[in-house]
């Protein structure tokens, strides 16, 4: 496994002062936290910090990772030394939190794993199984027919010795038709195993869709920008435009300006109130990049007496 | 380590469906005091407060999930995880009006 340099992590010294490691670890989550920041790796990184912070902002757990000595370099192959965990007894609760559902194997290592206790110790007593939270990545058209996924959980689990194992479990999810962004999936009874014979936890799924190169998702509508020739704009056209579910023939309105909005009804995200796809229209002008096409455009100046820019004075 | 094939299916948690403060704490993974206390300070709103049983629409899961978030991760107090949704919330609404302006030209 590798070794995770907590202070590297964390960007301060390995003397550093435990007020400097918490003023470290602040201004990183609020820049990293998986809710606020809109940086690609946010949620890895956030996941390490969190880790590095659960080590460091505790004095008896930062000690004993302080044992293994300065010499280890982050990534470096890592062993526990073999008498491992014989001074410490590590009493504290672990904190819950976005992304930190599951530390890395040298934590887990280390510091034994977070085990069924999460969030803030309530749900501690109960003896129904925690509930799992998971986000799965969608395309936006399997919102229009819905898909199947496969996702692997790891769940903790407590064996005839008592000791606490991951078991990963491998689950196929039907996505349902009609789901829109940030929407939850609630699959009863697949979160964690109960305790002592009571019922498993809920498995909710958190959506979102990955970017898509022709499509904007707003809630239930799309929005797609449609290009069009200036005659088409000009005089009116009926064009082929793409949806999710297909083509669609489209009649476009003659006189059609750039940026005109037009609505396609219920052909956005299915749904009893399905969502509309909305088009912005984009007039592209052919490249003047022939004698021929220079001579047309040349004509054009000379028949139309057009001045676009009426409206700015000039 | 064993590891098995199962299919399932779950339910989409829109405007139909409702959760009890119960149900709610145990999602968001905190204890219920909690939860009130994220009502009393505005951030989520049960359907009717003045209820006896308080029912929250399932809309409201992934706002409550983020507030705790918040509240844990960045030791915010609840005030502050208020003020930090709603800034979020108006930056996603910037956000994507900013994205329809860039797209219609």
């Amino acid at each position: 496994m590798e070794y995770k340099d907590y202070y590297q992590i964390l960007g301060v010294e390995r003397n550093a002062t435990q007020d400097e490691i918490k003023r470290a670890y602040r201004k990183l989550a609020r820049k990293y936290h998986p809710d606020v920041s809109k940086e690609a790796d946010a949620e890895d990184r956030f996941k390490e910090m969190a880790e590095a912070y659960e080590v460091l902002k505790d004095p008896e757990k930062r000690a004993a990772y302080d044992q293994l000595g300065a010499n280890w370099q982050g990534g470096q192959d890592f062993r526990p030394p073999p008498d491992w965990d014989a001074g410490f007894e590590f009493s504290g609760g672990f904190g819950g939190g976005a992304g930190a559902d599951s530390f890395s194997d040298f934590f887990e290592t280390l510091f034994g794993q977070r085990g069924g206790m999460g969030g803030m110790g309530g749900a501690g007593f109960r003896s129904r199984g925690e509930d799992h939270h998971a986000r799965v990545l969608i395309d936006v058209e399997d919102a229009f027919h819905g898909t199947v996924r496969n996702l692997t959980l790891h769940a903790p689990e407590v064996d005839n010795q008592g000791h606490v194992r991951t078991r990963e479990r491998s689950l196929n999810v039907r996505i349902p038709k009609g789901v829109r962004q940030g929407q939850h999936i609630r699959l009863s009874g697949q979160g964690h195993p109960g305790m002592g014979g009571g019922q498993a936890g809920d498995l909710y799924l958190e959506v979102d869709f990955k970017p898509h190169p022709l499509y904007r998702v707003e809630g239930r509508d799309l929005y797609l920008d449609l290009p069009l020739a200036p005659w088409e704009a000009a005089l009116g056209a009926r064009v082929k435009v793409p949806t999710p579910d297909g083509e669609v023939d489209m009649r476009i309105p003659p006189d059609s300006q750039s940026g005109r909005k037009l609505r396609l009804k219920g052909r956005g995200i299915p749904g009893k109130t399905p969502g509309d796809l909305y088009v912005t229209l984009n007039i592209v002008q052919p490249a003047a990049d022939s004698d021929k096409a220079k001579a047309f455009y040349q004509k054009m100046a000379e028949e139309f007496d057009f001045n676009p820019r009426a409206g700015l004075g000039v | 380590m064993t590891e098995h094939q199962e299919s399932v299916s779950g339910i989409i948690l829109d405007e139909s469906t409702t959760f009890s403060l119960d149900e709610l704490s145990g999602a968001c993974e905190v204890q219920v005091e909690l939860i009130v206390a994220l009502v009393e300070e505005g951030i989520i709103e049960p359907l009717e407060s003045r209820s006896v049983e308080w029912q929250f629409p399932a809309t409201q899961l992934p706002r409550a999930r983020k507030a705790m978030h918040l509240y844990h991760d960045l030791e915010l107090n609840l005030a502050g995880v208020a003020l930090a949704l709603e800034l979020l919330d108006e930056v996603s609404e910037l956000r994507s009006r900013l994205r329809q302006l860039e797209s219609s030209f």
